[in-house]
């Protein structure tokens, strides 16, 4: 992730900005590539090392907590310029700083927990 | 041209793609799911936060995979940097570079804004903003949502999940919202 650059502060804001396929490149070929693999783990019932089927979860969905919880986690990716994976890699960088926005985000899933139930869901 | 010279130029999509979904096979290969924000509820329940919240209140030892993985994160990273530097500026596109100096925002060629990540700039209310609220905004965003961009845009959308496709449109709309609405009164 830190040789495709998409740890980089610059590459969300033009992801942001539309102006580069780049990150769209990374997600997309990602996802597109996991659809066919879940897919083929489904279909031959592939098993895990521990000799399990592999079985996925449902997401739970929520009628406001997916958009919402997700608007807010976008307020913070383009603030950030990362999601959680590339802020610990950034620190491996060397962007020490970095450890202060983890600090932040740990905080901030703290606070989900304590008013976890007072939020709609 | 070594393996090293190739290595140490910036890797296209094409390449950082395939592998970020290799990884995911890799973790449900051994039984794991692909997801990063869960490690947050993770170091809360370690410091002992079950105690006084139920959704901090489980196992933490069964899921400590999680945080032997943001290790690795976090060695990725130095490896990479320490030696498979890329010395070229970040070749970021011109149209972004213009719309970031208009904001006053000087294009460092390196990962990220010096000016704005440092130390010092957590006491500016720009920065304090940025690092702080940024970061808080993406913890708390991340586990109100149910997952981030690992666990929901690429395991979920990977899993034709409808609250990940939901929560991508999300992430979206508060970016944008972000970028284009409330950067210009920020910088």
């Amino acid at each position: 992730m830190t040789k495709s650059e998409i740890i980089s502060w610059y590459r969300i804001q033009e992801m942001f900005r539309f102006h580069s396929f780049h990150m769209y490149g990374v997600i997309g070929s990602a996802v597109i590539l996991g659809m066919i693999q879940v897919f083929i783990i489904k279909k031959i019932n592939f098993k895990n090392i521990g000799g399990k089927i592999i079985e996925f979860k449902n997401k739970k969905l929520g009628r406001y907590n997916n958009l919402f919880g997700g608007i807010i986690f976008g307020l913070g990716w383009a603030l950030t310029g990362a999601c959680p994976g590339p802020m610990y890699i950034l620190i491996g960088n060397g962007y020490y700083i970095f450890g202060a926005v983890i600090l932040s985000a740990i905080l901030g899933a703290f606070t989900y927990g304590a008013i976890k139930e007072k939020l709609p869901h | 041209m070594s393996i090293i010279d190739i290595l140490s130029k910036p890797w296209p999509w094409y390449v950082a793609g395939p592998m970020i979904s290799f990884v995911m096979f890799l973790l449900l290969w051994s039984g794991k799911t692909f997801g990063i924000s869960s490690s947050l509820r993770n170091v809360c329940s370690i410091a002992g936060a079950g105690k006084y919240y139920k959704y901090f209140d489980f196992n933490w030892r069964k899921e400590i995979w999680n945080i032997v993985f943001i290790v690795g994160a976090i060695l990725g990273g130095y490896i990479a940097s320490s030696f498979f530097q890329n010395l070229d500026p970040l070749e970021l596109s011109n149209n972004t570079i213009n719309d970031l100096s208009k904001l006053g925002i000087v294009f460092s060629g390196e990962l990220v804004p010096n000016e704005i990540f440092n130390i010092h700039s957590i006491a500016t209310l720009k920065g304090f903003l940025i690092i702080v609220i940024g970061g808080f905004f993406v913890g708390f965003g991340a586990r109100w949502a149910g997952g981030c961009t690992s666990g929901h845009a690429i395991s979920g959308l990977s899993n034709f999940q409808l609250p990940s496709l939901i929560a991508v449109i999300g992430f979206f709309i508060g970016g944008l919202i972000m970028t284009h609405l409330i950067f210009p009164f920020i910088f």
